[in-house]
This record gives C-alpha cells, structure tokens and sequence, in this order.
C-alpha cells in the first residue's frame, strides 16, 4: 500500500468504514422496532438517552472508557484466534478464569510491596485464562475436537468454577453469608490516574496489549506464521511450519488476553471476585467488538469504545426511559454482528469485484474468500501484505 | 429398587430436550450446516412457548406457536448462512447473542420483573394405560410427558427418512459434495435452507418442553447451554439418529446423576456435580472426533461458480 496517492488512500479508508457504518445504522433501526415493540417509549428518545449515557459528557465519556477495557481485551481474544483460523467462542471463560486466578494472588499474599504483587496479580490473570486456552488448543490438536464445542463447555464449567470458589476456598470470612470473596490487597490493584475521571491505569494496559497485538501478528515471524496458517493452513504446512504448534500458540495467547481483561476488572473495577462480576457477557460482546472492528488493532480500540458507550448508554437509558430495558443493546450488538459477518449483502458489487481483483498483496477476490472457511474475516484488502 | 427405577425415569426425561433438538440439527448437520444457534433457537422456543400458553391457555397451542415464531427465527440464521453465505459459526453465535437479548426484552416487557410467574396451562405427565402398571419397566418408560414418547418415537422415523428415502439422500449428498448436487439438478441453497426450517421445528419443541414440561415457566437464559449440547449430542452420536439418541440418553444420565449426587451430597460441593454434564462432553468429544461421519461440505457455504 505505499505507492498509493491521496484519494487512493481515502477510498481505501472511506471503504474500511462502509460496512461498519452500515451495519450499526441497520442494527440501530431494527433496535428502534424492538423499542416500539416492546416499550411506550419513542426509539428517538430512548436512543437519545443511550447516547447521552455514552458520550454525553465528560463523566459519561468515563463511564464508557471503564466498560470499554474489558471489551478491548476480550476482542483481542478473538482476533488474535480469528488471524490464526480458529474460532474462541471461549473468552467468556477465560475471562472468568483470569479473574479467579487473578483473585487468588491478588487476596492471598498481604504485605508485599505493589512493585512484586501488581505485576504478579496480572501475570496470574494472564495464567488463568491462558491455561484454558492450551487446554483447548491440546484438545483440538490432540483429539481433533472442534473447538467451538469445547470453549462453550468450558465457559459453564468456569462459572461453576466461580461458583465453587467463592462459596468455598476464596469466600470472604468477613462477610460468611455473601458468596464473594475478601477485597483486593490495596497492593494488587490499578487506580485512577487521570485528575477528575474514574478511568483507571487499565486503560493504558489495554493500549499497550493493541500494540503489542499488532507488533507481534505484523512484526514478528511467529506472528507471520500464525497468520499465514490462518489464512491458507496448506500454504503453511507446505512452508514448513507446524500449524498444531500454531493453534495451541494462539489459543494459549487468546485466552491470556482474555483473562488478562478478568484480572483488570476485578482489581480495577470490581475490587473483589463476585458471582455478579459476570453479568455482562464481556466475552460474547467482546466478538461483536472484534468482527466490528475487522479483527484490526485500530479497530478494536474504536468499536471497543463504541461498544463501551452503547452498554453504559443502555443503562442510562434504562434509568431514564424506566420501560426500554438496557437488553435492547444486546439485540444490536447481536444484530452487528450478523449484519458484519453477513456484510456481502451490502456490498455494492461492481466496483467492490473490480477493485479486490485488481490486486492487492493478498491476491484474494471476495468470492475466493467467502469460499474458505478458515479465512480470517478481514476483507483481502484490509491486509497490509501477509 | 426405587431409587434405581427413578434414576432410568429421570434420564429419560431430561435426555428429552437433547434428543428432540438433535433429531432437528443430525439432518442440517448432514445437509452440511454447522447449526452453533441451536441454543438460541431452544431459548426463543421457550419464551414463544409460555407465551403462547399463557395467551391462549392450552400448552399444545404454546407448543404450536413456539414452533412458528422459532421457525422464523431459524430462517434468519437460513437467510444469512445460505441466502448471503456468511460464516455459519459467527453468524450462530450471533444469533444467539439475538435470542438472549430479545427473550429477556420481550420477557421484561410482557411479565416485568415479577417475582411470582402467572399461571399457565403447561405439559402433565401421561402414563400409557396398562403399560405403565407393568413393575420397574412401566415406571421407568411409560409414565412420562407425551414429548418425551414423541421424541422417542421420531428416532426411528428419522432413521428411516435419513437413509431409506430420496429426502434423506438429497439431504445426505448436498452435505457431503455439494458441487456434484447442483451439476445433476439438486437445489444445494433450498435443501439446506430447509433442513434448517426442520432443525427450527425442532428446536422450537425442545425449548418449549424446556420451559413448560421440566419448569413451568420461562427465565432469562434458561437453556444454559442445552442448545450446544443437542450440537454435541450429534457429534458424539456420529452423525446418525439412533447414535443421537445414545448420546442423548448418556448426556440424560448425567445430568440425572447431578441431581442424584447434588441431593444426596453430603460434602461434595453443589458446583461439582453441576459440572458433569459439560466435562461428559468435552470428554466424548475427544473420543469420537477422528472418526466420524461428519460430513465433508460440513461447515462451507455452497457458491456457484
């Protein structure tokens, strides 16, 4: 893409946001036919309260950023396993993982300066969801098991995990009659650190990992493998590489991802393990994140925040609307993922054709894509160059 | 005797939803759809279900009108698996992401949050006359609902229809080589589009049984992982009706050994039992996946060159 001119490179950009826009202004109006359906509240109203629930101001903007992190860590989680053609319908249990092991480390040393336990709070985050994601990559790999599957199963086996944990070994002897477990040493935790907002360090943690996802897949060899096993696992394995080391690799990193977001929320937001720590399917929304966001560091960061604002909007617009349940964002969330993976319905043919045959560094056409299954998802030329 | 004599009662009842929604996914499954929304389907059935009861007062009319409205649902799941070729998985997993989201809006709009679910006319237990007196066998197989006879009684059915007739061949090839059924004049999109309608049906029946024969009303997120289940079930029973019931009866065993254990432990924590279902699952995956019949076009949407 570097001989490209100026307009080139503007419809490139324009294009790269086409299906987005559209597929959230689709979801947005069948949403307004679930809040007429279901409420006796105006879409306009209720969506005005959403976005000001998002974006409205300041403090809102805040609230959002906060929802935000663990998407954007979650979304990596998916990407990193979509870029390496493998489904993880798991994040939801490895974030839940994440934030027991986390949770574990984080209650159980007192006294330690934060200099030892922060780090080792984060790494057992990273741990807790990472071994589920070898378990499921040494599964698929050793038993042929499909993956999608497993993950689910292992979701609810994490929840009763969970269950176990706080009820049992984690429970707080404080307060015996919660099933929760005792807060946070003031040493395991992130805080705020910008004056006057309540977003906390967590943020900058989930730049660093966008920026390490796009270091490793684009800058680094085993990056390279991963996504040329991704994209065309018989151009791999013909190249020599060792496409079951791959799969386990990425799996192992995809659930470090998403048990690394656990981990944050429980010690930066959340301040104790709880069995309402996971009402929000952070790990499902998390797809919706990543397919919005077209599996792209960049990507993810803006439809992580978009994301963000649309559940903190929902609650507001929950409070205020009092009928129009904040589950109609769920609906749109469901519906943008639809209207992405179904994003060929939009596409204005032609030119569309025209243009990916007319050969970018991938070389693949829209209809070559759609006929492999384990392709990423990210149109070819949404590819800097495998 | 008892205690044994209602462990096999139990397994057949709760083996009931599995069953019923596989015998629905065996045949998209080997039209070559991978159908991950079936847990969404089963979710839509159940709330469509108790609605309709609520609304008209007998359970089989519920039944009816769970299976239209999640008829619809599948088709949308058929609209953008076959009609727009998109990836099957992701749009699966979408779909339910979209079943979990509006049952609880439609939920919430029509019940609130009431503490105290309204009445309605739900499936009774129909013992088979005579039979059900015979000792320990009539107990065991004939004092059930009348879904659970149904489902029963749709494995052979479903055998004969998969492997003795022209549907079942039509279904079996498109799966298994889809380019070489659209050369000799098979419809490849409508075969598939349509086994997805018949997963529907099925599915619709299984969530409603769910909702209004194992509970008597609807809550957020009841299935809790009965649709991925029935996915299993098909995987572990290799793709053919009668290993679906196999399956279905040993993922009904262990959920009726979680209740035995979770009502008889004494120091075993609740969550450990909870877990058998899941772990019996992952565990029979890994021991049938190198073999199977799953079929090759498994998975692919079909595109006309």
């Amino acid at each position: 893409m570097e001989g490209l001119g100026i307009k080139q490179r503007l419809q490139e950009t324009l294009k790269s946001i086409y299906f987005p826009f559209v597929a959230i202004v689709v979801s947005l109006l069948i949403g307004s036919v679930v809040i007429l359906a279901t409420s006796t509240t105006s879409p306009l109203t209720a969506y005005g309260h959403m976005l000001k629930g998002a974006f409205g101001n300041l403090a809102a903007f805040d609230a959002t950023l906060i929802k935000a992190i663990p998407l954007i860590f979650t979304a990596l989680s998916f990407s990193l396993a979509r870029r390496s053609g493998i489904i993880n319908l798991g994040a939801e249990g490895q974030f839940m993982m994440g934030a027991l092991a986390a949770t574990a480390v984080g209650v159980a040393t007192p006294n330690l300066p934060a200099i030892i336990h922060l780090p080792a709070t984060l790494l057992a985050g990273f741990l807790g969801g990472a071994l589920v994601g070898l378990l499921t990559g040494v599964l698929k790999v050793r038993f042929g098991a499909s993956e999608l599957i497993i993950t689910i199963m292992l979701n609810y086996i994490a929840k009763e995990l969970i269950s176990f944990f706080v009820n049992g070994p984690l429970m707080d002897s404080a307060s015996s009659s919660y099933p929760q477990s005792a807060p946070m040493e003031p040493s395991a935790r992130l805080y705020k650190f910008i004056p006057g907002m309540n977003v906390h360090t967590g943020l900058i943690i989930a730049l660093v990992f966008i920026f390490l996802y796009y270091f490793f897949l684009w800058k680094t060899t085993a990056g390279f493998d991963m996504r040329v096993v991704g994209f065309n696992p018989s151009a791999g394995e013909y190249a020599g590489m060792n496409i079951g080391r791959s799969t386990i690799f990425a799996l192992f990193l995809a659930g470090g991802l998403a048990g690394l977001g656990g981990c944050i929320e429980i010690i930066a937001v959340q301040g104790r393990l709880m069995m309402t720590s996971f009402i929000v399917p952070y790990g499902f929304t998390g797809i919706a994140v990543a397919l919005l966001g077209n599996l792209n560091p960049l990507g993810v960061l803006f439809s992580g925040i978009l994301f963000g604002g649309l559940s903190a909007g929902a609650l507001r617009m929950e409070v205020m609307t009092r009928n129009v349940s904040s589950s109609v964002a769920v609906v749109i969330q469901a519906l943008i993922i639809l209207f992405i993976a179904g994003r060929q319905m939009f596409a204005i043919k032609k030119r569309y054709r025209s243009r990916s045959s007319s050969g970018t560094s991938a070389g693949k056409t829209v209809t070559d894509e759609a006929k492999d299954d384990d392709a990423p998802l990210a149109p070819a030329t949404a590819e800097e160059g495998v | 005797m008892n205690e044994v004599v209602s462990f096999f009662s139990t397994t057949l009842r709760l083996a009931t939803p599995t069953l019923l929604a596989a015998l629905g996914i065996v045949f998209s499954e080997r039209a070559g759809v991978v159908n991950i929304g079936t847990e969404g389907m089963m979710l839509v059935g159940a709330l469509s279900g108790v609605i309709g009861s609520y609304v008209t007062g007998n359970v089989w009319l519920g039944t009816l009108i769970a299976i239209v409205v999640t008829v619809l649902f599948a088709a949308i799941f058929g609209f953008f698996t076959v009609v727009v070729k998109a990836d099957q998985t992701v749009i699966g997993t979408g779909m339910n992401l979209l079943a979990s989201g509006l049952t609880i809006t439609v939920n919430r709009a029509l019940f609130g949050a009431s503490t105290s679910p309204p009445e309605i006319d739900k499936f009774v237990i129909a013992p088979i006359p005579g039979l059900s007196k015979i000792p320990v066998i009539g107990p065991i197989f004939f004092n059930h609902h009348i879904l659970v006879y149904l489902a029963f009684l749709l494995v052979p059915i479903a055998h004969f229809v998969m492997f003795r007739t022209n549907v079942g061949l039509k279904v079996r090839s498109v799966g298994e080589n889809p380019k070489a059924c659209d050369t000799v004049g098979i419809r490849v999109g409508m075969t598939r589009f349509l086994s997805i309608l018949y997963s529907g049906i099925l599915a619709g029946i299984a969530g409603s049984f769910v909702s209004m024969g194992m509970l008597s009303f609807f809550t957020e997120g009841m299935i809790a992982g009965g649709g991925f289940i029935a996915l299993a079930a098909v995987v572990f029973g290799n793709y053919t009706p009668r290993g679906v019931m196999f399956s279905s009866l040993v993922f009904g065993a262990s959920n009726a050994l979680m209740y035995r254990l979770q009502a008889l432990a004494t120091n075993v924590p609740s969550q450990f039992p909870l877990m058998i279902p899941y772990v019996i699952t992952i565990v029979s995956l890994c021991i049938v996946s190198r073999r199977s019949n799953k079929p090759l076009g498994s998975g692919k949407p079909y595109i006309k060159e």
